[in-house]
């Protein structure tokens, strides 16, 4: 029995699609040695908090904005939106793990019965559309207020992102690996270059966030916004900041590289939604 | 008139133009510094401070290392320029966006913005 296991082992091994590459648990492990080592007077759970967590001026004024929080509003409307009744009687509960409640640690995940990545924002508008329901906006107002709420419920908990088993969900992981540290645009800028490399160095009088812990707090509220938006928001607006042409919300990439963000952040808790510039 | 008197004549006529042409070469310099710096602060443009701290910009990044003593740092003014045009020739990784090889700027512009650089 024990060299049937060995040699299972084995096939398993060879049969490894992480052969030749970096598996995610390596990457990972990778990933967070360099921030700890970049920002060695951070605790690893501290990272939740952005830009606060290696800045202790602006994390003063930011904690006396979240006495107040700006997402309040949108935070109510969420809950309110998220348990009103659909026209058939059924509210969002139905389509989620434990009615809705606490969940937002494992999204986004690989389905591998359709083959793709599904974000929370998806799985809300693929709800609604069960339900016979329009399709929100994507990127701001009524969407962003129910993953707010989703993401409030379920602060605390440990983000969890899992890569099954299988060739496409590494190829998703992959492909947002590549869009995270491929340069891109006029001004040739990878994601990495200012999240990674250059975390907690200036842009003229702009601190740049480390990328372990971006995805705990989303969606936020910005103040350069005046409103809350969604992760896909954001990377649309990153991708154009370095005058990149940006993908819609909710595309394949989008969708890849949110699936390799958040599982970067795997281990810390859900603190969103946030509070941001 | 004299031979010499003509001599002296060309002579001081030279010496006149000579100095005329320095005189307006350095003014024509302190011109394309001066453009140079207004590349170089636009947001739009350089940016410049968005990364290094240079000349009397305010709240300047701190990405790059700061712009001083550029003649020491880069006797030939070419390699300079080449680093503005194209930094990922020196180093692939950089963060530093290829003004001219990505048309962020004009070959004029990326000109004015090395006689700028060159001058701090």
């Amino acid at each position: 029995m024990n060299k049937l296991i060995t040699t299972l082992g084995i096939a398993l091994l060879v049969a490894s699609p992480f052969n030749g590459m970096a598996s995610p648990q390596q990457d990972l492990s990778e990933f967070r040695d360099y921030y700890e080592k970049r920002f060695p007077g951070t605790p690893f759970d501290d990272f939740i908090n952005g830009v606060y967590s290696i800045d202790a001026a602006s994390r003063e004024q930011w904690e006396e904005i979240e006495d107040f929080p700006p997402y309040e509003l949108g935070l109510s409307k969420g809950e309110e939106l998220f348990n009103k009744p659909f026209a058939n009687g059924k509210t969002y509960g139905s389509c989620f793990e434990n009615d809705g409640i606490g969940i937002r640690q494992n999204y986004p995940y690989f389905d591998t019965d359709r083959g793709e990545v599904i974000t929370l924002e998806l799985a809300i508008n693929e709800c609604r559309e069960a339900n016979g329901e329009k399709k929100l906006k994507w990127k701001k107002g009524p969407i962003a207020f129910i993953s707010a709420y989703m993401a409030y419920t379920s602060r605390g908990n440990i983000i969890d992102i899992k890569i099954p088993d299988d060739a496409r969900a590494v190829a998703a992981y992959e492909r947002g690996k590549k869009h995270f540290y491929q340069k891109r645009g006029q001004l040739n800028m990878a994601c990495a270059d200012c999240h990674k490399f250059y975390a907690g160095s200036m842009v003229r009088a702009d601190l740049l966030s480390p990328a372990l812990g971006h995805l705990s707090h989303f969606p936020v509220y910005r103040s350069k916004w005046g409103g809350m938006g969604t992760t896909h928001r954001r990377y649309g607006g990153c991708n154009k900041q370095v005058r990149a042409k940006d993908y819609p919300a909710q595309s394949e990439e989008y969708r890849a590289l949110e699936y390799f963000h958040t599982y970067m952040s795997n281990g810390l808790a859900v603190n969103g939604p946030g509070a941001r510039k | 008139m004299t031979m010499k008197q003509v001599t002296s004549g060309i002579v001081s006529m030279t010496l006149f133009c000579c100095i005329s042409i320095l005189s307006s070469l350095s003014i024509a310099n302190a011109d394309a510094i001066a453009d140079g710096k207004k590349v170089a602060f636009d947001r739009k443009k350089g940016n410049c401070l968005g990364c290094h701290m240079m000349a009397d910009g305010v709240l300047p990044g701190n990405i790059g290392p700061p712009l001083i003593a550029m003649k020491a740092r880069f006797p030939d003014k070419a390699k300079l320029r080449e680093q503005i045009w194209d930094p990922t020739i020196a180093n692939p990784n950089t963060i530093m966006p290829p003004f001219g090889k990505h048309r962020i700027l004009t070959e004029k512009e990326v000109d004015l913005i090395t006689e700028f650089v060159y001058s701090l």
